[in-house]
């Protein structure tokens, strides 16, 4: 399994998370699913509702937001495939937070920010006994 | 009958299916009939007997946490959406 996303939009949320650094920031990736390949469309940043003094390390959203993105995908005929968020002067590797909260075929493109730089970008799926993550291969295109 | 709105990533456990009819006179009950037709949603849904804290029921904008939950009684027509609670973080050093 391989996940595509343009350069252009891979810099979009590099901006945001430089944007919303220290603070954690996020939003919806919306695509195509094909049997091997997942290819990023579109992506929606969505506003981090955790309280203001936690959004150093966490990231959260609204169900509301859930329904007006789902629908918005369903209606240009995409699919909402994951979700991405920064970890702030941290890997981009899930943390066990991230493991409880995950759902199943979804994908979840993490973003270090050091120093307020986005310096890494990795893709991830967790497996479906909830066991662990698996790192997807990313492809730059 | 009622029908329940599947998430995106859960709809691979229902043949693609968005929306599933169901039969029951509560919420309980049509969660309990959606999974006898499609047990993989179980484990995403329910830990044990509990909803998974990062599942929410709508019954329109209505999060049933706020009306009765499970025990919330809903009609032969009623359209139920499940929505997922999307949240993440970092580690601070003592969860890996």
């Amino acid at each position: 399994m391989r996940v595509v996303i343009s350069g252009e939009l891979q810099q979009r949320i590099f901006d945001q998370m430089e944007a919303t650094y220290p603070n954690e920031g996020g939003g919806f990736i919306l695509g195509d699913a094909e049997p091997d390949t997942l290819t990023v469309r579109d992506i929606m940043q969505v506003e981090n509702v955790f309280a203001l003094e936690e959004q150093h390390h966490r990231y959260a959203m609204r169900p509301q937001d859930w329904m007006r993105l789902e629908d918005q995908a369903d209606e240009r005929g995409l699919s909402l495939i994951g979700y991405y968020h920064s970890h702030p002067d941290s890997p981009a590797v899930p943390s066990e937070y991230d493991r409880e909260h995950a759902l199943p075929n979804f994908v979840y493109i993490i973003t270090s920010v050091m120093m307020a730089r986005a310096s890494e970008m990795r893709v991830w799926r967790l497996q479906a006994d909830r066991s662990r993550f698996d790192q997807l291969q990313l492809q730059i295109d | 009958m009622a029908k329940i709105r599947i998430p995106t990533p859960l709809r691979a456990f229902t043949d693609g299916a968005a929306d599933i009819e169901v039969a029951g006179g509560t919420v309980g009950e049509a969660l309990n009939n959606l999974v006898d037709q499609h047990p993989e949603l179980r484990a995403h849904l329910f830990n044990q007997d509990e909803l998974r804290s990062f599942v929410n029921i709508f019954i329109g904008d209505e999060d049933i946490r706020f009306l009765q939950g499970l025990d919330t009684e809903i009609e032969a027509n009623e359209s139920l959406r499940i929505i997922p609670s999307i949240a993440g973080g970092r580690s601070l050093g003592v969860e890996n």
